[in-house]
């Protein structure tokens, strides 16, 4: 029996937030030891996954743990990774690691903020590895209600309320779909094999009739495609982005997004392949909405934060647009933009809550000359432009290239449109660091800019850095991701 | 030990507790009577739940006194629950004003367990309605105990008018029940109702409207909110947990027992009763500003979604109801008593007097997280693997509208539930000098909501020991 | 030094990046500290493409010092480098302006590490550009070009100046050109983005020696639901746009003025010496190879293009009263000649005429390269001295500073294509092979045509040369300059510095030609034959 990682990767969390809640509310600096001290323990954990994955590339899932749960209803509590996974292990545990460095200043009840927030970092974390249906479950559902406490209370006091409503509720509508479709698996399976299990790899080969599959894909895909952002249900993203705290940002577009996509994937089409190619039509064209409308609509916004809000409306749009490829290289892009966009759009919003932190502004037309006192967030930005217009050498590029290859295979025409969004994309997002960080500061904030906290930066290099390696030696992730996407194409029969 | 005994041996044991309450409670000065008697009490309904579960398992289902009880894992299973919540009640009382150190409502708590513990064990028609009485009468004294508060009164009032109506209507469903199958034993009442007549239809449905009321559905549940509202909160606890859940037993028990031969037609009443009751509860619940009458329109939902697993009809459903219940059971009192211990500090049950309520008492406002997260559905919490049963067995039977209408309804009801949650944690006091208010909770409601919170996290985290006893309870029923 | 000669390329390609890591860690007081490290680690660089001329054996026929290593393997992608006569000729140009830039820039007082760092990578941007031998590394390079340049222009490029936009918002000049520089390129490279996908998942290969062979004998069946020549045309356009977009082309051109002009002096020679090039050497390498067929089809269009941009070029030249616009626009009129000569031998591919015309173009890239920025950085000199580029502000400066006014002259000949000196050179070249071309089989075509008109346009080059250099140098002496605080100061050592090697080599150039016409010559012989 192997050293249980995935177990303890999920579980830390929940345990750190435990010990959090025992503190006395006073100890302020010793609850943040602690967070990062667990969110350090997690980061180390899954880069160690990460690397063993690497090391030892494999079709078949790798640190697998099963522990009966429910036997008499086939529940168990099982882990797993494989190429497509990996990744956003290791995703969430940077993005874990740099929140906390960034939350470091919150000073209202930080005792419940880490705690919200650890709670919400197990169930990402569960999610990604889970083998079990209804754990998948489990562990989604525990990822949602965190953010409406830490959006509604330590969000942006305008539209908090609103926003966390909002987007519990889609996202709780969303997943309960896509669970009447999982339990429909389950039953049918049963009737058909006599066997009551959830266990996600003995579903897969349950094959089920092209009418079940035909009926079940969309509801249960778009369940989770809603919180990877689908249009038209994207409308909760950019309004959550806004009103969440700055940490909180990081973790729903970083890492919560890419578990509604990643969910949609490994519920929707590697359970139901046949229904996804049947339906794959619909949901390319809903994601090229996404990457081309998003794009537009990003470029008239004011707010900066509303700008990265629809831009991830528009990248999450690309790892749509993959999937529903349907080939080999598409669904590694996909995987890569994953990776790529989530460590992006958390240093986005790591440096737009530097900046509003000091200006108390997101307004871009109210801004300008930042870079200035604020050199490393100024290049950290111009950093996260670059690999959001998809400028080679940068991750963006090595995740959007496959894409946009997988895309061709389907549909030229597409790929022109799609890539429309690309320059769109460049203009805006050049503009906003133009105005925000360059030209001329306002009067009003002069001497108000103080410098960022060498926890700032350490969050700021771990961010860049992941973005410059991968956008060099795209070798460091691609073999990985290819892995798993072999494992998805056998299941959709080798297409 | 004789089998009679056995059958019945909790509800010997707590009488036993009663009477040494009532032997004893003269002897007690007045500053420590209250102390004595809530610990006496609850002390003694936990010793009768551990004896009862070393000694008292049953194997295979028989029926005692001359078929009056039948001794299986459903009756033993709910009993232990109500002896639970009981316990718990009693420490609830122990800290409310003008009950507290009133023996007669410890009395009357244990009458009604007594009652709840008989109903669920019930084979017979006239058991049945016996026990049914003997829960229903102390409850309404209970709900009406404070004297000199109106709403107490009207509680009170209001819920003897309902439940002497309903009662009056199930006495006469049942009675029909006797006149067309001769019997009044369960067991042997399935032979005569086979097929589809409006007799039948007609008697279920009278059937209906007396366990209805108990269990609080809509359209029977009218009663509920000013009840609840207006009952001594521990007492609103008991009444929308063991109560509600002793209800469900009997309905259970009734359809799978006496009549299963007419699936479709029960099934259909009782799909619509469930629809109705989840979406009058928590459309209406949306409007409240009172967190009791909050509580209640939510427990008419619950009610709705518990029987959806009725609905379902088949063994998952079943054992999806009864470990709904008993998450619910926990996590409703846990709500209701954390209301007790903050009204009783505060003084009020208004829903904006608990904003900065987390500044004020951080567990407290913790558990109370616990609890409404856990009413809501989500995980990790009982709430949650309570409604995936209950909707995964709907979703086996084919019942794919009501699901959708439940999931729909789930919605409406974390909106709410999060909404309370709002003000906990986000909103603030006036003068926002929470630090100068404090809530402190005595040590009875502290040992009480803390048990309860273990326990609601238990049952959404380590449920196989309890999803066994929900089917040790459920096979036990298709015997 | 065992690791240096196998792995030369790649030494040479990221030599300039660890110098640029380098400088991060200096501190930012001491921009001496910084000037001398930038420039002396450009030098190795320069130093080893000699040693890499030298090493080259020009007969010999594919890329030399090839290296691979595994890069992007989950889409068949490696990263490949290799040199032939070609981008050898355009190695030695890039490594050879770079230093000499980064000696113009010592007079650049702000943000110092960062411009030093800004202009390394952008170096390597280039380099990798002429050295891939893989499609993807090719773009990545090509795009990666980008960020240095547009950072360069948008920081230390001209303060004044401002430009209006829609909507009546004003916009600082550097700014515009910097943007427009940069979504211009883009948007051109858009097409090229696709192109290079559609052949990726055609041939499941990047690889350029690949692809060319496989790609060009490409001709029969349907693609993508359309015919193969249609979508080889589609193809071949958007390629060429891209590059056309680079060159710049007539009528691609409009961003190259206003980038050209309020670049830093630097700036400036960078981008006419080298990143112009880029798009020229797009089409040698990757447009005619691919598309042979295409390209013959479509060379009367090429060639028009060409001859618009040298004669447009040279009017709009000729109109100019800021003397770095007038210079900017030069490239625009001696680029046209490049694409001429392009143009002329993929009419006729594989013909002596044609091989004349690609001697000319190419070697037209590295002498235009010379002569550019040699002008721009003179043009740059004068401009710290009077911060002023308007012609009419200047007259008569030459008995003020006669060593700035001889190599102004000198530079100026080369520029006009003065024989003796480079420029003549490759334009006869260039004009012998078209017009050999137009008169192919005994028989008068359009080539003819435009070359004819191509050498009216000569005309005017030599007419706004010698306008240029008579405004500023001759004609009565503006007193302005004279004396006082606005008197000028002759140009000094370090400046010399920086044109005697420019100077030198376009004196060699235009004398001697061979050592390098040889290399080039073998190397259009080995691939367009």
């Amino acid at each position: 029996m192997q050293f249980p990682v995935l177990s303890i990767i999920v579980f830390a969390p929940f345990v750190a937030a435990v010990i959090m809640l025992l503190m006395k509310p006073e100890a302020k600096n010793e609850i943040r030891v602690t967070a990062l001290s667990a969110a350090v323990f997690d980061l180390v954990l899954s880069g160690w996954v990460y690397y063993q994955v690497y090391m030892h590339p494999s079709l078949e899932y790798q640190f697998v743990e099963k522990y009966e749960w429910l036997p008499v209803l086939g529940i168990s509590l099982n882990f797993g990774v494989d190429g497509m996974s990996a990744p956003l292990v290791l995703l969430t545990g940077i993005v874990m690691f740099t929140g906390v460095l960034i939350s470091w200043g919150i000073d209202d009840r930080p005792r419940e903020f880490f705690a919200f927030l650890f709670l919400l970092a197990g169930g990402v974390f569960g999610v990604f590895v889970s083998l079990d249906l209804f754990m998948l479950f489990f562990f989604y559902e525990i990822a949602v209600f965190p953010m409406y406490l830490l959006i509604a209370i330590w969000g942006w006091k305008v539209t908090r309320e609103y926003a966390a409503m909002k987007l519990t509720l889609y996202l709780f509508l969303g997943s309960v779909f896509s669970l009447v479709g999982a339990l429909a698996m389950v039953f049918v399976n049963y009737q058909n094999t006599g066997v009551i299990t959830f266990d996600m790899l003995a579903l897969e080969k349950a094959g089920f009739s092209q009418a079940f599959q035909y009926i079940w894909f969309l509801p249960t895909f778009m369940g989770f495609a809603i919180l990877g952002g689908i249009f038209p249900f994207h409308n909760w993203s950019p309004d959550g982005h806004v009103a969440a705290p700055t940490a909180v940002s990081m973790f729903h577009a970083g890492v919560l997004m890419k578990l509604g996509a990643f969910a949609a994937l490994r519920v929707g089409i590697m359970l139901l392949p046949e229904g996804a190619k049947q339906w794959a039509w619909l949901i390319f064209g809903l994601a090229m909405v996404n990457v081309v409308y998003g794009a537009f609509i990003a470029m008239i916004q004011q707010d900066m934060k509303y700008v990265i809000g629809f831009s991830s409306v528009s990248h999450m749009g690309l790892v749509a647009l993959g999937f529903a490829t349907l080939t080999r290289e598409g669904i590694l892009g996909a995987g890569l933009q994953m990776f790529s966009h989530g460590v992006m759009t958390a240093l986005f919003f790591a440096a737009v809550g530097m900046v509003y932190d000091r200006a108390h502004t997101r307004q871009i037309p109210e801004l300008g000359g930042m870079i200035k006192p604020l050199p490393w967030v100024g290049i950290g930005f111009i950093i996260g432009s670059l690999v959001s217009m998809g400028m080679p050498g940068f991750s963006g590029f090595v995740a959007e290239f496959p894409i946009f290859m997988g895309v061709w295979q389907v549909s030229g025409l597409a790929a022109i449109l799609a890539s429309l969004s690309i320059v769109i994309t460049a203009a805006y997002v050049l503009l906003v660091v133009r105005r925000a960080f360059f030209g001329e500061m306002p009067k009003q904030f002069e001497h108000h800019i103080t410098p960022i906290t060498p926890l700032d930066k350490v969050a700021i290099v771990t961010l860049c850095a992941c973005m410059v390696l991968l956008g060099l030696f795209p070798g460091l992730m691609a073999p990985m991701v290819s892995t798993g996407v072999e494992n998805i194409l056998r299941l959709l029969g080798g297409a | 030990m004789s089998l009679n005994l056995l059958a019945i041996l909790p509800e010997i044991f707590i009488l036993v507790i009663g009477i040494l309450v009532l032997i004893l409670d003269p002897f007690w000065k007045d500053e420590s009577r209250r102390i004595n008697l809530g610990w006496l009490t609850a002390g003694g309904l936990t010793a009768v739940l551990i004896l009862s579960l070393l000694l008292d398992r049953p194997s295979e289902p028989v029926l005692a006194w001359g078929g009056m009880v039948r001794f299986d894992w459903l009756a033993f299973v709910f009993k232990m629950f109500i002896i639970f919540a009981s316990a718990i009640t009693a420490l609830f009382f122990m800290d409310v004003e003008q009950l507290g150190k009133r023996a007669e409502a410890y009395l009357l708590l244990l009458a009604a367990t007594i009652g709840m513990c008989l109903m669920v064990s019930s084979a017979d028609l006239v058991m049945l309605f016996l026990a049914i009485e003997t829960t229903s009468i102390p409850m309404y004294v209970l709900a009406g105990f404070m004297l000199d508060d109106k709403k107490s009164t009207e509680a009170g009032f209001k819920y003897l008018l309902f439940g002497a109506l309903t009662s009056g209507i199930f006495l006469y469903g049942l009675s029909l029940v006797y006149g067309f199958s001769g019997t009044t034993q369960l067991e042997n009442m399935r032979s005569y109702f086979t097929s589809l007549n409006p007799i039948s239809v007609g008697v279920l449905f009278l059937l209906v409207v007396g366990l209805g009321f108990k269990i609080s559905l809509a359209p029977f549940h009218f009663w509920a909110p000013d009840t609840y509202e207006g009952a001594p909160t521990p007492v609103a606890g008991i009444l929308s947990t063991a109560s509600k859940a002793a209800g469900l037993a009997v309905l259970i028990r009734l359809f799978i027992t006496a009549f299963p031969q007419v699936d479709a037609n029960w099934q259909l009443i009782l799909a619509v009763l469930a629809t109705l009751s989840m979406t009058i509860g928590n459309l209406v619940a949306l409007a409240q500003k009172n967190l009791k009458r909050l509580l209640a329109y939510s427990s008419i939902a619950h009610a709705g979604y518990a029987l959806v697993g009725v609905v379902a009809g088949n063994e998952l459903g079943i054992k999806a109801v009864v470990y709904y219940l008993i998450a619910y059971v926990l996590t409703n009192l846990a709500a209701f008593g954390i209301i007790a211990a903050f009204g009783r500090v505060t003084g009020s049950d208004e829903i904006r007097a608990y904003d900065g309520m987390s500044r004020r008492a951080p567990y407290l406002a913790l558990a109370m997280l616990v609890a409404f997260l856990s009413l809501s559905g989500m995980p990790p919490f009982g709430g949650f693997i309570g409604k995936v049963l209950v909707f995964a067995a709907a979703v086996e039977a084919g019942w794919y509208w009501l699901v959708i209408v439940g999931i729909i309804n789930s919605v409406v009801g974390v909106y709410y539930y999060l909404t309370v949650m709002k003000y906990v944690y986000l909103y603030r006091m006036e003068g926002e000098n929470e630090e100068a208010h404090p809530i402190p909770v005595t040590r009875p409601y502290a040992i009480a909501i803390v048990v309860l919170t273990i326990g609601i996290i238990l049952t959404g985290t380590i449920f196989a020991p309890w999803f066994g006893l929900s089917t040790d309870a459920a096979l036990s029923l298709f015997f | 030094m065992d690791f240096i000669s196998t792995h030369l390329l790649t030494t040479i390609l990221f030599f300039p990046v660890a110098a640029a890591l380098v400088i991060w860690f200096l501190p930012a007081d001491q921009p001496k500290a910084v000037r001398w490290t930038a420039f002396l680690a450009s030098l190795v660089p320069f130093g080893l493409s000699v040693w890499l001329w030298t090493q080259f054996n020009a007969s010999q026929a594919g890329f030399q010092f090839q290296e691979q290593y595994t890069w992007f393997e989950a889409i068949n992608s490696t990263f490949h480098v290799g040199v032939d006569g070609l981008s050898l000729t355009m190695v030695l140009l890039t490594t050879l302006l770079t230093p000499l830039a980064i000696l113009a820039s010592f007079n650049i007082t702000e943000k110092v590490k960062a411009y030093m760092m800004l202009f390394l990578f952008l170096e390597t941007g280039m380099l990798g550009v002429f050295l891939a031998l893989d499609l993807l590394i090719f773009f990545v390079f090509w795009e990666i070009g980008l960020v240095p340049m547009y950072f360069l222009i948008n920081q230390w490029g001209s303060p004044k100046g401002e430009r209006e936009l829609w909507g009546g918002m004003k916009v600082s000049a550097r700014n515009y050109a910097s943007l427009k520089f940069m979504v211009y390129t883009m948007a051109g490279s858009l097409g090229l983005l696709l192109a290079i996908q559609m052949l990726g998942v055609l041939f499941q290969t990047y690889d350029l020696m690949t692809l060319t062979e496989k790609w060009s004998g490409f001709n029969e069946g349907t693609l993508l639901g359309m015919n193969v020549s249609t979508v080889k045309a589609i193809s071949f356009w958007a390629f060429t746009i891209a590059f056309a977009l680079k060159v710049p082309v007539w009528p691609f051109h409009t961003w190259l003025p206003d980038a050209h002009t309020e670049a830093p002096t630097a700036g400036s020679m960078i981008l006419a010496g080298v990143l112009l090039k880029l798009g020229a050497y797009g089409f040698l390498r990757l447009v005619l190879p691919f598309y042979p067929v295409e390209s013959q089809y479509y060379a009367g269009w090429l060639a028009f293009l060409a001859t618009m941009a040298i004669v447009f070029g040279a009017f709009a030249s000729f109109g100019q009263t800021d003397f770095k616009r007038l210079v900017a626009y030069s490239s625009v009129n001696h680029m046209g000649f490049v694409l001429l000569g392009i143009a002329a031998a993929a009419k006729a591919i594989g013909t002596q005429d044609a091989t004349i015309a690609l001697n000319g173009a190419v070697l037209q890239m590295f002498n235009h390269g010379l002569s550019a920025a040699g002008m721009f950085f003179l043009v740059g000199v004068i401009y710290e001295r009077t911060h002023t580029r308007n012609l009419n502000e200047f007259g008569g400066l030459f008995p003020l500073v006669p060593v700035y006014g001889g190599i102004l002259i000198f530079t100026s000949m080369a520029s006009l294509g003065l024989p003796g000196l480079n420029g003549f050179v490759s334009e006869f070249l260039v004009v012998r092979g078209a017009f050999g071309v137009g008169y192919a089989g005994g028989e008068w075509n359009y080539m003819a045509v435009y070359t004819a008109i191509a050498m009216l346009g000569l005309l005017f080059t030599g007419a706004y040369i010698l306008k240029g250099v008579r405004k500023v140098l001759h004609g009565p002496l503006n007193e302005h300059w004279a004396h006082g605080e606005h008197k000028l100061t002759e140009i000094n050592t370090r400046e010399i510095l920086v044109m005697a090697p420019l100077m030198i080599l376009i004196l060699i150039l235009g004398i001697w030609p061979m050592w390098m016409l040889d290399v080039i010559n073998k190397a259009m012989l080995l691939l367009f034959s």
